[in-house]
């Protein structure tokens, strides 16, 4: 069994991870850091070719919250794309965030949600945006390909003006619901 | 490990590592290696952890990256690095030359009763760190190894990671500032000027 293309999405346009990269650019994020995911294929791409961007893969997501913290203290501002399973990962380490009042802008493609066909995805899908919640995240869920830009430069600037951590969780409904059919 | 008698005293041995540090930029573990660095002096230039358990190692990376011009010194506890062990794959993947790691290896939890850590049952984290393709590990046991990892430490192209082996002696709390904005604010200022917390 190999996993296969997204079937295809309800959202029409595909170009959203374009719109993600060019409004990261737009906020001066210097370093991604990252666990990665289908859904950020591309975005994964656009900033591992950018010589201004730092990329960074991670082994767990929990360290994209520590490497975000000292990257703010270096004077560079962050963003942590990961799928919704790094959100269970993140709980204690998120607390950071909200101590030391520094921005933690984290991208989070969803599974679990929109006709999910992999029951083991979907308590962690579920639970996602509560765990994020209550560990005092704004969470931002978007559904349409052209909410993306607007509600990513929403949460960047409650992000980086505000020193608040905000998660924008982007939906099935956007990316593909993954099968392995095809 | 198992069974040696540690020969140095962490606070002695954390203040040689501090000793006449210069700009070098210090982020701490939380619990024993918090109040070390306190007690060899609180500065700005302290980031001194008091929870985020296991990321100490990774703050340290993102400061390395966004400072290359200057050098990050990570100095934490055991239990503290034994819970951020991915850490050691990612920093030598990173491959930020401006970063040091001291691991202060008491081979006990020593906030929570002095239980064993896995260090005390032979688990070598500079053996990891090497295994994870560090450029420069090792293990120290007496002040003349210390010496020379302390040079290291702000001189050798990273990343670098030391296991110090200390006594499990009890030492006074020394405490920074526990306000985590705080700290953070006055570490960015002295780094990059007063604009960084307006």
């Amino acid at each position: 069994m190999s996993a296969s293309a997204p079937a295809t999405p309800t959202s029409s346009r595909s170009d959203w991870p374009d719109d993600i990269y060019r409004t990261l650019k737009a906020h001066d994020v210097r370093q991604v850091c990252h666990v990665p995911d289908a859904g950020h294929a591309r975005l994964i791409d656009l900033c591992n070719a950018d010589a201004g961007m730092r990329t960074t893969t991670l082994t767990t997501e929990e360290e994209g919250v520590a490497l975000l913290l000292g990257a703010w203290l270096g004077g560079e501002r962050g963003a942590l794309l990961m799928q919704c399973s790094g959100a269970g990962n993140i709980v204690n380490m998120l607390g950071l965030s909200r101590t030391c009042r520094f921005p933690m802008l984290m991208l989070v493609t969803m599974r679990g949600e929109w006709g999910e066909f992999n029951p083991w995805q979907i308590p962690m899908g579920q639970a996602t945006r509560p765990v994020l919640e209550a560990m005092g995240t704004t969470v931002h869920d978007v559904t349409e390909a052209q909410a993306v830009g607007p509600t990513v430069d929403a949460a960047a600037g409650l992000a980086f003006s505000g020193l608040h951590p905000v998660a924008v969780t982007l939906s099935q409904q956007l990316i593909g619901t993954k099968t392995f059919e095809d | 490990m198992t069974g040696q008698n540690a020969l140095l005293d962490r606070r002695d041995a954390v203040k040689t590592l501090l000793d006449d540090r210069g700009d070098l930029l210090v982020v701490t573990g939380l619990g024993g290696t918090c109040w070390d660095c306190t007690a060899a002096g609180d500065t700005p230039l302290n980031f001194p952890m008091w929870g985020g358990m296991g990321g100490a190692a990774m703050v340290g990376l993102g400061l390395s990256l966004a400072q290359p011009s200057r050098r990050v010194l990570v100095v934490t506890g055991d239990g503290e690095m034994l819970m951020g062990l991915g850490a050691l794959a990612t920093i030598s993947t990173a491959r930020p030359a401006n970063l040091a790691i001291a691991v202060i290896d008491n081979e006990r939890y020593g906030e929570t009763g002095m239980q064993r850590t896995h260090t005390a049952a032979g688990v070598d984290i500079a053996g990891m760190a090497t295994a994870a393709g560090f450029v420069q590990t090792c293990t120290v046991l007496d002040e003349s190894a210390l010496a020379e990892f302390t040079d290291a430490s702000r001189s050798v192209a990273g990343p670098l990671l030391g296991v110090i082996k200390v006594a499990t002696d009890k030492v006074p709390l020394v405490m920074p500032p526990r306000d985590g904005a705080l700290l953070k604010d006055r570490f960015r200022e002295a780094v990059l000027g007063t604009p960084a917390t307006n």
